[in-house]
C-alpha cells in the first residue's frame, strides 16, 4: 500500500511481529538470576514497588508467562509502520465495516504502548457486538509513540509532544482521513492537546482521560508548599489532595527521566529493574497492579502487565520511551497539568484513581467548547486497559455531537 | 534467588564467609576484628554478568547531558570486567586495622588506625553517596603519620573511619529511623567505646549532616568539627532557588556567581537522583542491584563525578580502579538499595546545603570549613559566617572537588591539621 504524500511516495508497510525463541530464553534466564535487594523496611509502597510484589511478578514471569500468545494477539490486527519526519512509525490500523465509522487517533503514554488499547479495538470499531449500535462505530489508528514499542528510536533530540502531534496528523492524512478526532492520556493527552492547539483543519476534537485543567493559583499553590484556597469545592479539593501527594512524593521518577534517562542502564539490562520502574508510575496505578500479583482480579491482569513490561524489554525500550521526557523539558517549561488553551472542542472523562480526578468547574475553565464531562466510579491511570467498557462508553457518548 | 544459591554453594565450597569476622560475639559491645575475603565466586559471577550486559542504544547528545554517555560507560565495564582486581583493594583494606561492633542494633564496620604519635587528636571521618570507606583510604597515612607526609608530630591523628549503616560493611537497618541524627549519636558511642575522651569529626555529602549532627547533640568529648559541604544556603536564597525566583535583593557579586550556578545545576537537572532517592530507593535499587552497569552509571550519575573522565585520564584522581573499587564494594555488599534509603530518611527535611532545614544555628561547637572549588557549590564565607555562629575556621582552596579526600589527599590532611589546630588540647 502506498500513498502520496507532498510529492514523495511515502509507504505504508504490513508489519508482524516475531521475537526469536533465543530472546525469549535469554529474558527467562536472566529472570532467573535475578540478583535481589533486600526487603524494603516499611510495611507499604512507600519506599517503592515492595519486595514481595517484585518476586511474585518474577516468578510469574519466568514461570508461567508466554510472551507467544501477545504476540498472536498484536499478529492478528492490522499492524504497519510508515515513516514520518525521518522516523518510522508503527501503529495499528483497523477499519469498522460501518459505514461513516469515525477515524479516532489513540496515543498510549508512559510507561505503557499499544498494549493498552487493545481491548478497546473490538468495542469502538464493532459497536453492534459490544452493546452500541452502527452509529457508534469508529475507525481506529493506534500508534506507538517515537522511541516506544515498534516505533523507530529518535538518535537525535527533537521528538517532543509538538512534533510527535504533527506526525500524528501527517498519519491520518496519509491514511486519507480528512475529518477524525484524537485520544488520550497520559503522554497520549499531551499528544491530543498539541493537535488541538495546531487545529490542524481535519481534527473535529479530542477526547482526554488526563485532562490538563490545573488553575495557575493552584499549580503555584501546591508548588510554594501554601495551604489549599478556602473555597474549594469537595470535588476540587480531593484533586487537590491528589496532586499535592503526587508533588510530594511521586514525581521522582519523572524528574530522573526528564534529567538523566540515560543513566538509567539498570532498567535496560535488568528484567527485573524494568518491571520495578514500569510498575511505580504513581502510588495508585501501583497499587491497582501490585494486587494482581497478590491474586485480586479487578482491572489488569498478570499477563496485561508483564505483555506491557515484556514489550518494553523486548524491543530495548526503555530508555528510548524514557527520552519522551527529557525532549519534552527541552522545549517547554510548563506543568504536564497546566492548561493549554484549546478552543476546538474537548471531551473529558474523570476517572476516580487517576493521578489527579480532573473537576468539572476547572475543566470547564480550562477548555472553552468542553463537549462531554463525566465522572466515572471506577478507573484509573490505564482506563482503556483497566476499564476497556466504561471507556468505549465514554468515547462513544463524547464524540456523539461531532459526528455528521 | 538463584544468586543467594550461587552464594550459598560458594560459601560451603570456599569454607568462608563472604566478610569474615574474627573473634566472638557473645557480647555485641565487643569490638571484633574483621576482614574482607569475598569468594572467588562471587567475583566469577559479577564478571559473568558484566559480560552479559545488555545495553541501551546511543545517548542522543553530544554530551553527559542524558546521563553516563554510551561509550564512555561501555568502556569502563569493559575494563571492570576484564582488566579491574578487585584482589588489589581487598589486599589494601585488610593491610589496615578493621573492625566491627554494634551499636543501637546495627553492626557498624570501621577503620581504625592509631597514630604512634602520642597525644595524637582522634577524629572520626565519615564518607557519603555514592562513597565509601575507599574515599578515605589515602588521608590514613598523612592523618596518623604526618612526619612522613610533610607535617610534625603534633599534626598527628588518630583516625576513625566507619561505613555508614546500610553502606559498605556495616549493617543493612531492616526498620526505619537510621537518619544523620541517629547515625551521630552511634558515632559518638563508637568513639566512647574506642576510649576517646576528646576527639573532633568530619565529614562531606552525608558526612556533612552526620558531623554536625554530633556537634549540635554536643556529643561528650566532640570538641569541634570539619566539614566539606557545609549547609550555609541562607533561607531567602534557598527559597528563591525552590520557586525560581529572582536573586534575593543585596547579594555581593560572589554569593550572587554562587547563586547562579546553584541554579544553573538545577535547571540541568543535577539533583534528579536526590528527588528520585527521596522519593523510591526501593524502586531505583533493583536495576542498580541486579546490573552491575546499571549500578556504574547510577553512582556516576552523582554531580561530584560531573568532571571525572571515566578513566580516560591516567592521572586524574580518583583514578578508574578507585572509582571501580568503590562500584565493586557497592556491588559485593549489595547495598545499592540499602544506601539510596539515606535519602528517604533525610525526606521532608529537603536541601543538605541550606542552614535552615540542618539547623545550624544550632550549633554550639567550633565549626571549620574548608571550600574545595570544583565541590556542587562553593560556599561563600560571608553566608558561612551567617549559619555557623561558632565558625572557627574557613578556607577556600585553590583545587578538588565533592570528594576532596579522595582526589586531593594531601591537601586534605593539610586542611584538618590546620583546622583542628586550634582544638587540639593543649600539653
Amino acid at each position: 500500500m502506498t500513498t502520496t504524500d507532498a510529492g514523495s511516495i511515502k509507504e505504508i508497510r504490513r508489519f508482524r511481529v516475531n521475537f526469536p525463541d533465543a530472546q525469549l530464553a535469554d529474558l527467562r534466564r536472566r529472570i532467573k538470576e535475578t540478583k535481589w535487594p533486600e526487603r524494603e523496611q516499611v510495611n507499604d509502597a512507600s519506599q517503592g514497588v515492595q519486595l514481595a510484589t517484585m518476586q511474585a511478578l518474577a516468578r510469574y514471569w519466568a514461570a508461567e508467562y508466554d510472551w507467544r500468545k501477545c504476540e498472536e494477539r498484536l499478529n492478528a490486527l492490522p499492524n504497519f509502520i510508515t515513516e514520518i519526519d525521518g522516523l518510522d512509525i508503527h501503529f495499528i490500523h483497523v477499519h469498522s465495516k460501518h459505514e461513516g465509522a469515525l477515524p479516532v487517533i489513540i496515543t498510549h503514554g508512559w510507561p505503557g504502548s499499544v498494549i493498552e488499547q487493545l481491548k478497546v479495538i473490538d468495542p469502538l470499531t464493532n459497536p453492534t457486538k459490544h452493546g452500541g449500535s452502527a452509529a457508534d462505530a469508529f475507525h481506529v489508528v493506534i500508534p506507538s509513540l517515537p522511541g516506544y514499542g515498534f516505533s523507530g528510536k529518535p538518535t537525535a533530540p527533537g521528538w517532543n509532544p509538538v512534533r510527535i502531534a504533527r506526525a500524528w496528523t501527517t498519519l491520518m492524512e496519509r491514511l486519507g482521513y480528512t475529518k477524525f478526532v484524537a485520544q488520550g492520556g497520559d503522554w497520549g493527552n499531551a499528544v491530543s492537546e498539541l493537535m488541538a492547539l495546531q487545529q490542524p483543519p481535519g481534527l473535529l476534537g479530542i477526547h482526554t482521560n488526563m485532562a490538563a485543567t490545573v488553575p495557575a493559583n493552584i499549580s503555584k499553590a501546591l508548588a510554594f508548599n501554601e495551604a489549599p484556597p478556602a473555597d474549594l469545592t469537595a470535588e476540587e479539593r480531593n484533586a487537590w489532595n491528589q496532586l499535592d501527594l503526587f508533588y510530594k512524593k511521586g514525581l521522582g521518577y519523572a524528574n530522573e527521566m526528564a534529567n538523566r534517562p540515560q543513566t538509567l542502564y539498570g532498567i535496560a539490562d535488568s528484567p527485573v529493574g524494568l518491571a520495578s520502574w514500569m510498575l511505580d508510575h504513581d502510588a495508585r496505578s501501583q497499587e491497582l497492579i501490585a494486587r494482581v500479583f497478590a491474586g485480586k482480579t479487578e482491572g489488569l491482569t498478570r499477563d496485561d502487565v508483564l505483555d506491557n513490561v515484556t514489550l518494553y524489554w523486548l524491543t530495548n525500550t526503555a530508555i528510548s520511551s524514557a527520552r519522551l521526557y527529557w525532549d519534552t523539558q527541552q522545549v517547554s517549561s510548563g506543568g504536564f497539568f497546566d492548561p493549554r488553551g484549546i478552543k476546538i472542542p474537548v471531551a473529558v472523562s474523570a476517572f476516580p484513581d487517576e493521578i489527579y480526578a480532573a473537576p468539572r468547574s476547572w475543566a470547564e475553565r480550562a477548555y472553552p467548547k468542553l463537549i462531554h464531562y463525566n465522572r466515572l466510579d471506577k478507573g484509573g491511570h490505564f482506563a482503556a486497559w483497566e476499564q476497556p467498557a466504561l471507556f468505549t462508553a465514554e468515547l462513544r457518548t463524547a464524540f456523539k455531537s461531532l459526528r455528521v | 534467588m538463584i544468586f543467594q544459591l550461587r552464594y550459598a554453594v560458594a560459601l560451603a565450597a570456599f569454607g568462608l564467609c563472604i566478610f569474615c569476622s574474627a573473634g566472638q560475639a557473645q557480647d555485641d559491645r565487643l569490638v571484633r576484628p574483621f576482614k574482607v575475603q569475598v569468594p572467588q565466586a562471587v567475583l566469577d559471577d559479577l564478571r559473568r554478568r558484566i559480560a552479559a550486559t545488555r545495553w541501551p542504544d546511543k545517548e542522543t547528545v553530544g554530551d553527559r547531558s542524558q546521563g553516563a554517555r554510551l561509550a564512555e560507560l561501555q568502556e569502563l565495564v569493559k575494563y571492570w570486567g576484564s582488566g579491574y582486581d578487585w584482589r588489589k583493594l581487598e589486599a589494601r583494606l585488610n593491610a589496615l586495622p578493621q573492625f566491627k561492633t554494634t551499636i543501637d542494633g546495627v553492626e557498624i564496620h570501621f577503620i581504625h588506625v592509631r597514630s604512634r604519635h602520642k597525644n595524637a587528636l582522634p577524629v572520626i571521618v565519615t564518607h557519603g553517596w555514592p562513597g565509601s570507606v575507599i574515599e578515605q583510604l589515602k588521608i590514613i597515612g598523612p592523618l596518623t603519620d604526618p612526619t612522613a607526609h610533610g607535617g610534625s608530630a603534633e599534626d598527628a591523628f588518630d583516625v576513625v573511619i566507619p561505613s555508614i549503616p546500610g553502606y559498605g560493611f556495616s549493617g543493612r537497618p531492616t526498620g526505619t529511623g537510621w537518619d544523620p541524627e541517629r547515625i551521630a549519636r552511634a558515632w559518638a558511642e563508637l568513639m566512647t567505646r574506642l576510649g576517646y575522651t576528646s576527639y573532633v569529626a568530619q565529614g562531606g555529602d552525608w558526612g556533612t549532616p552526620i558531623s554536625s549532627a554530633m556537634a549540635r547533640q554536643a556529643a561528650p568529648g566532640l570538641r569541634g568539627i570539619h566539614i566539606n559541604l557545609p549547609a550555609t544556603l541562607p533561607p531567602e536564597v534557598a527559597a528563591a532557588l525552590a520557586s525560581g525566583g529572582p536573586a534575593p535583593a543585596g547579594l555581593t557579586d560572589q554569593e550572587r556567581a554562587v547563586f547562579e550556578a546553584l541554579r544553573a545545576s538545577g535547571m540541568k537537572g543535577s539533583l534528579a537522583y536526590f528527588t528520585m532517592l527521596t522519593a523510591r530507593p526501593q524502586t531505583v535499587g533493583y536495576g542498580a542491584t541486579d546490573s552491575p552497569a546499571g549500578l556504574a552509571a547510577w553512582v556516576l550519575v552523582h554531580p561530584g563525578f560531573a568532571q571525572w573522565s571515566y578513566g580516560a585520564d591516567a592521572k586524574q584522581s580518583p583514578t578508574k580502579d578507585d572509582v571501580l573499587d568503590n562500584i565493586t564494594l557497592y556491588w559485593l555488599t549489595n547495598t545499592a538499595t540499602s544506601a539510596g534509603r539515606l535519602y528517604w530518611e533525610n525526606g521532608a527535611r529537603g536541601s543538605v546545603i541550606a542552614a535552615v532545614p540542618q539547623k545550624t544555628s544550632e550549633i554550639k561547637l567550633p565549626v571549620a570549613i574548608t571550600v574545595f572549588p570544583e565541590d556542587v557549590y562553593r560556599a561563600p564565607e560571608t553566608w558561612a559566617r551567617r549559619a555557623y555562629p561558632n565558625l572557627s575556621y574557613f578556607h577556600e582552596v585553590d583545587k578538588g572537588g565533592h570528594f576532596a579526600a579522595w582526589e586531593q589527599p594531601e591537601l586534605f590532611a593539610a586542611e584538618l591539621r590546620a583546622a583542628f589546630a586550634p582544638v587540639r588540647p593543649a600539653h
